[in-house]
């Protein structure tokens, strides 16, 4: 198993505000790595900073090639597909035209109807609302709408930003179920920012707990899940 | 009778040349949210390029091609170098900005081409074989100009992918770019594209009212008019728009309060639209759930 | 003595030195120059009133041109059907202007953006067009528009050998008017007025949140605004002593917007910077080339817009603000 993902020192800033300081961590091909922690502590900073959308400084390796100073569209043709949190539809636009542009990067039109194929065999009701403007669909639609987007690329990484936020709980665990299935299928890397941590726990390989921009805890999520006095003082439960 | 199906027939006529240039502000504001107020002057200058190059000896077409792809390159040009620093400033700057644009190109097409009024030939001459009762051979040639370019755009924007990645790149530019599209040089390509209809509507234009650098001031107020109309997102409603704005101006003009007040007539008709069916009349809703 | 203490005394001589100066100007030069700085104030003050509106509360406005235009033409009117003194046109011209922006600013609530930008660019395309209307020719004189005449001085008077001419005397007038607006509209704008102002401008939902009526004081706003400038129009019309439609074209209203952007967004002082630019730049720039001056306003916006966005008394505010610092450190 090759390191995916190694992120070294890094550090990101909003303006003059330093968010992260001197974070680490690293991702193995096919798992699905978790990042943990309460408001304000710099999960949705760490994704944004590994799509170059904020000011960023350190290294960040993606199968060998530095990510640092490149980009926003340049990273995503390294094969990093971002659901932000708020989804980011584009909701002006069709469900099947969202879907094209998760594809954008790639030339092969015959690849990407299979792959569009695919999105709503899994999610059938994407299928339903296929010509239908992506607004009007429900939060969790809309979420399976971002999630497929972001299949479209065939990416070697999948961020995943919240994917949970805002959803009824059926809706969230037919979400993860779906996410633990594509990992398990189609062997996508995950690397997810949950603030709920019970349901990131049960989905990732791995964990990383960051505390103020920093990375306070770290270890597979079996041993963080069994450690008591670790889900008390950090968790929460 | 007669009399006022020639009004409409020429109100019609008009209605090719506003809806022209309500398309190129559609494409612009389909791009980049952004209302050109420069591009009549843009127009004019490219129809001046066309002058020149006429009076140096080219051919009608030739001229014609070559300026819009001139055009097309100028729009992108000022894209790239003047808009570009000031994408993520406040509507107000990008405005000024485009003010200052007008300015420039007006004072251009003074400095390089003199205040003279120029004429410009159609290349639909008048005993050719299109003329009919109501519509000159000029007005039908314009029309299928208009014609054929409203429908490349529907194409271009309905089924290439790059014509999506310019819609997604104007209503979403942080998501847009995680989907790997090149926000930026998308803006440049909707000011290209922008300029090049600018510059077609321009030449369209000049064999009616003759060329000098205030040509296009007040048509661009029945092209804002017209585009409004429309649905400032739907380029086949500006060219409606266009058409309605035509008619009404003449009818108006020649039933109601006669033709003195016809830029009255525009800006009425701008602030009924914003005002009571900001949508316009094809514009789309986009619906947005919190 | 402490060094605020220094500085204010310093301040005092300063504002003694320049207001005696004001005093004088006019007698130091000739009456066209005089005639170019009461321009200089007419403007300071339209520039002024844009300011309230699209500076402190950021509504757009491409046509103010037309409201400088109405009140230039009451003034007119007034003086020259009905006899009324020039003084009590300026009242008039508020009043009715104000209005007028009033009743305008209720559509205008509707648009934001670039949507008002270009109503508002309609309005002031509309606006010669509008006043050249043969149906009220009786009224507005048309094309040709209305002769006024300036009025006598009510004493003699002079100075360094220069009597008080007319224009001399529309100077005084001028500034004292000039000056009894800035003073209104800084009294207006420091207070909770300027602060609500601002909130709608930056925060329209938190401001309607905290109990400010928007619409009607936006709706205020514009008449306000509407009134300043259409004051500063009747004024124009008295220091010119003549109106037409095509003095009152889109560039007006273009220049306005520049003065204001050049003097600074938000700024009351800056008004007057924007006034002496709208003034004398053009004449500086005819003289290069007939094209010249749209050139040069084109390209200074742009780079304002890139170099100063605050204007003027933005870039001079941060060069305090470093002198101060050094000074301090």
């Amino acid at each position: 198993m090759s390191r995916l993902l190694e992120v070294n020192k890094l550090c990101a800033s909003y303006g003059a505000t330093q968010v992260l300081f001197d974070v680490n961590f690293s991702l193995e091909a096919g798992h699905i790595t978790a990042i943990l922690g309460a408001n304000g502590a710099g999960k949705t900073t760490t994704l944004r900073a590994l799509c170059q959308v904020v000011k960023t400084s350190g290294s960040v390796v993606l199968d060998g090639t530095q990510i640092v100073g490149k980009s926003t569209e340049a990273v995503v043709r390294m094969g990093v597909a971002h659901v932000p949190d708020g989804r980011g539809t584009f909701t002006g636009l069709s469900v099947e035209e969202n879907l094209r542009l998760g594809a954008y990067v790639r030339g092969n039109r015959a690849e990407m109807e299979q792959d569009m194929e695919r999105m709503f065999t899994r999610f059938p009701i994407l299928k339903q609302r296929r010509h239908q403007q992506a607004g009007t669909l429900s939060g969790g639609e809309q979420q399976m709408l971002a999630i497929s987007r972001a299949l479209m690329l065939r990416p070697k990484l999948l961020l995943l930003d919240e994917p949970s936020f805002g959803l009824a709980p059926l809706i969230v665990a037919e979400i993860f179920r779906i996410m633990r299935t594509i990992n398990e299928e189609d062997g996508v890397s995950m690397l997810l920012v949950e603030q709920n941590a019970s349901l990131a726990l049960d989905l990732a390989d791995h964990a990383y707990l960051l505390e103020t921009g920093r990375v306070a805890l770290s270890g597979p999520s079996e041993d963080i899940k069994n450690d008591e006095s670790v889900r008390r003082a950090y968790l929460g439960y | 009778m007669e009399a006022l199906l020639f009004q409409i027939f020429s109100g019609l006529a008009n209605g090719i040349i506003y809806g022209s240039v309500a398309l190129a502000l559609v494409m612009i504001y389909q791009a980049t949210h952004h209302i050109n107020f420069a591009q009549g002057e843009m127009a004019t200058f490219s129809t001046f390029i066309a002058w020149w190059l006429i009076q140096n000896g080219w051919p009608y077409w030739g001229a014609f091609f070559f300026t819009i792809a001139v055009s097309f390159a100028g729009g992108l040009l000022v894209q790239r170098i003047i808009l570009k620093p000031i994408e993520k400033a406040p509507v107000m700057t990008n405005v000024i900005v485009f003010i200052g644009l007008l300015l420039i190109f007006n004072a251009f097409s003074g400095w390089f081409f003199d205040h003279t009024i120029k004429s410009f030939d159609s290349p639909f001459p008048k005993d050719s074989a299109l003329t009919t009762k109501y519509f000159s051979a000029h007005q039908i040639g314009s029309a299928g100009v208009l014609v054929v370019v409203l429908l490349a755009l529907f194409a271009f924007f309905r089924f290439t992918p790059i014509g999506l990645a310019m819609r997604a790149a104007a209503q979403n530019p942080d998501s847009a770019r995680l989907v790997g599209i090149r926000v930026s040089w998308m803006l440049g390509l909707g000011w290209g594209l922008a300029a090049a209809i600018g510059a077609i509507a321009g030449m369209m234009v000049a064999p009616i009212v003759f060329l000098d650098p205030n040509m296009m001031a007040g048509i661009l107020l029945y092209g804002f008019a017209a585009a409004l109309l429309g649905g400032i997102d739907n380029p086949v409603g500006a060219v409606i728009g266009g058409f309605i704005v035509g008619v009404l101006e003449n009818l108006l003009g020649a039933y109601v309060i006669g033709t003195e007040l016809k830029l009255t007539v525009a800006l009425v008709l701008i602030v009924a639209t914003l005002t009571l069916k900001p949508a316009g009349l094809f514009g789309k809703k986009v619906v947005v759930r919190v | 003595m402490s060094s605020s203490q220094v500085d204010r005394k310093w301040i005092w001589i300063g504002g003694i030195a320049v207001a005696i100066g004001l005093l004088i100007l006019p007698f130091l030069f000739k009456n066209y120059r005089v005639f170019q700085f009461n321009l200089v104030l007419v403007y300071a003050v339209a520039i002024l009133g844009l300011n309230i509106l699209t500076g402190f509360n950021g509504q757009f406005s491409l046509g103010h041109g037309a409201f400088y235009a109405f009140g230039a033409y009451t003034a007119a009117i007034l003086m020259s059907k009905y006899g009324v003194p020039y003084w009590a046109t300026l009242p008039a011209a508020f009043v009715f202007c104000f209005a007028f922006g009033f009743l305008v600013g209720f559509p205008a609530l509707r648009l934001a953006g670039h949507f008002l930008a270009l109503a508002t660019f309609a309005l002031a395309l509309a606006v010669p067009q509008l006043l050249k209307y043969k149906k009220i020719e009786g009224f507005t004189g048309g094309v040709q528009g209305i002769v006024l005449s300036k009025p006598e001085p009510p004493f003699s008077f002079s100075l360094f050998d220069q009597p008080l001419s007319p224009d001399r005397w529309l100077y005084f007038f001028t500034l004292f008017v000039s000056a009894l607006m800035f003073l209104l509209a800084w009294n207006l704008l420091r207070g909770r007025v300027g602060r609500a102002l601002v909130a709608i401008r930056d925060h329209p939902i938190a401001a309607t949140a905290m109990g400010i009526n928007l619409p009607v004081f936006k709706s205020l706003t514009f008449g306000t605004s509407a009134g300043f400038t259409g004051l500063a129009g009747a004024l124009g019309a008295i220091v010119v002593a003549f109106v037409s439609p095509d003095s009152f074209t889109v560039q007006l209203s273009i220049f306005l917007l520049v003065g204001v952007v050049v003097g600074g967004l938000a700024s009351i002082p800056g008004a007057i910077f924007g006034g002496i630019f709208i003034q004398y730049v053009p004449n500086i720039a005819d003289s290069l080339s007939k094209s010249a001056p749209a050139a040069i306003y084109g390209v200074l916006l742009i780079a304002l817009m890139y170099l100063l966005p605050s204007g003027v008394m933005g870039g001079l505010k941060q060069l305090w603000a470093r002198a101060r610092a050094r000074s301090a450190g």
